[in-house]
């Protein structure tokens, strides 16, 4: 093994973790953004740095600050180390389980092959699931540690509700092995294609139903939030903790979230297959894709920022009036750079022989961007479906658990299985 | 060691190091004024009654031991689902089917058995 795998296996770690740290604040902001106008309010929108506000996100990192600098609480007769490392096992737990995910083709580059994936590993799926599965260990000691009422409910509630749904959540995938025959998920990937009804959501909607119906549920997320229902048990297997320690469970949430939506993309909607063009229709049409696609960005960048210069307004008379300006004026002058580079380009007949790594390059970063995508569509549809549904009743939930979800699950199965035989 | 395995372990680490790191900034910046009614457990103002670590329903005993049951039959499943493609490529189709739908009938009737027994209605 040379050196070189060692760094490239390290700066993968780092890059991939650093990506969905820095996407949990995102998606704290757009779950209040999100919330706020399905209630017809505003939702976040004060906090500024320098009189930028970026839309409310600063919010998120002012949060953080404030709860680095809370007191840390252990009230009652708690039994410290297990208080302790419980927000720790949940959010360990929910960032671990990116490590399987395919963020792209490998990227062959100066006859090296970068694989933006922290472990091709073959059983790839049953990693996801061992990890998972341990999940349930950090609110359950969370709830248990923390001497409280709320917090003891809470957890009970918890591991039935995890446990019972990782049934059907194991039962759901099933479907999908028997169609790719693997574990890898860089297989499952590139089995389904580029084509829409290739992809495993229209070969098995019933497993795409099951699986999302049982993440939500994982994810502890409404409509299953009964071990944290605030009208119920106050916070459930939280209700005990403070300052960052709490923040650790609220970013292990989130993370989980955005986790999970990667595997659903994975899983089910192609990962990071780009709707109907394959990679190998982009690489040979390269040229093509760089001269419509470079402009395209251009304009879309410079629209961006007159929408944003546009809307200047002398509203507060202080620094906030100038966010837009002080965004939307270098967003125009660089599309404009932009749009004069590809001209000339052009014209000079650069971009008639674009070299083969350049291509390698831009199937990576759109790959990227589409698994990205799909997977912040389905984080904002975990919001979405959060802030629109009531929650279930608690003999409601264990019913659809159990009573409906396992034997639709292996209904499935057994149908699946069956076509593939007995079809002619 | 694969390269696979020590990425994994790399990841292991760092995700270990950074919960540990938030908690201890988070203890080393954080103030600490402690005081009596702080340390009391949260029960909606008042002092707490009894013990907080009380029985709880056998219910969720239950749930969990059904779900050691099925859970264990579901990851049998995974070896035959993924191995099944290959069967049919030989000819063995239906006898790999067969198998499977056995062994799905009998968790089906644990299922059956388990529900007729009541082990899974919550409503009292």
């Amino acid at each position: 093994m040379m050196i070189l795998d060692l760094l490239t296996a390290l700066a993968k770690v780092v890059i991939i973790f650093a990506m969905i740290l820095g996407v949990v604040p995102v998606l704290i902001w757009m779950e209040r953004k999100g919330a706020a106008y399905i209630q017809d309010r505003r939702g976040p929108n004060r906090a500024s740095i320098l009189g930028m506000r970026l839309g409310g996100i600063v919010h998120s990192f002012a949060d953080a600050l404030k709860l680095f600098t809370k007191e840390e609480i252990a009230a009652g007769s708690v039994s410290k180390p297990l208080f302790y490392i419980a927000p720790m096992i949940t959010f360990f737990i929910a960032i671990v389980t990116v490590g399987v995910v395919p963020f792209a083709e490998p990227l062959r580059l100066f006859g090296y092959e970068f694989n933006l994936q922290i472990a091709d590993l073959n059983a790839g799926l049953i990693y996801v699931f061992a990890m998972s599965s341990i999940g349930v260990y950090g609110l359950l000691i969370a709830g248990w540690a923390a001497s409280g009422k709320y917090p003891l409910l809470g957890a009970l509630r918890a591991a039935a509700q995890m446990v019972s749904y990782e049934v059907a959540l194991g039962l759901s995938v099933v479907a999908i092995f028997l169609l790719s025959g693997s574990l890898r998920l860089q297989d499952i990937v590139i089995q389904q294609g580029a084509l829409i009804w290739d992809w495993n959501v229209a070969r098995q909607p019933v497993a795409f139903v099951l699986f999302m119906v049982a993440l939500f549920a994982e994810t502890n997320r409404l409509p299953f939030d009964l071990p944290e229902g605030e009208s119920e048990i106050v916070a459930g297997y939280h209700t005990e903790y403070s300052s960052m320690r709490f923040a650790l469970f609220f970013m292990g949430e989130y993370t989980h979230i955005i986790v999970g939506s990667l595997i659903i993309a994975t899983l089910f909607f192609g990962g990071w297959q780009f709707p109907f063009v394959a990679a190998e229709l982009m690489r040979s049409n390269m040229d093509g894709v760089i001269v419509i696609g470079w402009p395209a960005a251009g304009i879309a960048l410079l629209m961006f920022g007159m929408f944003l210069v546009s809307r200047f307004r002398r509203r507060y008379r202080d620094l906030r009036d100038y966010e837009t300006l002080l965004f939307g004026v270098p967003a125009m002058l660089f599309a404009t750079l932009l749009l004069i580079a590809w001209a000339g380009l052009l014209t000079r007949g650069y971009l008639d022989n674009i070299p083969a790594w350049i291509g390698n390059a831009v199937v990576f970063a759109v790959q990227l961007g589409t698994l990205l995508a799909k997977a912040l569509f389905f984080c904002a549809f975990f919001i979405w479906v959060r802030w629109t549904l009531p929650r279930f009743r608690y003999d409601q939930l264990m019913n659809l658990g159990w009573k409906v979800m396992i034997p639709i699950g292996v209904a499935n199965v057994v149908v699946t299985s069956a076509v593939m035989v007995f079809r002619p | 060691m694969s390269i696979n395995a020590i990425s994994i372990l790399v990841l292991f680490a760092l995700a270990a190091a950074v919960a540990l790191g938030i908690v201890l900034i988070s203890a080393l910046l954080g103030s600490g004024r402690k005081s009596t009614e702080k340390l009391l457990p949260y029960e909606c103002g008042l002092d707490p009654i009894g013990s907080p670590r009380r029985r709880f329903s056998v219910k969720f005993f239950l749930v969990a031991i059904l779900f050691i049951v099925f859970d264990v039959e579901v990851v049998f499943l995974y070896p035959w689902a993924v191995v099944f493609r290959e069967f049919k490529a030989a000819g063995e189709g239906a006898l790999a089917f067969t198998v499977a739908a056995v062994f799905l009938g009998i968790l089906l009737l644990g299922l059956v058995y388990a529900w007729g027994r009541g082990a899974l209605d919550w409503e009292e």
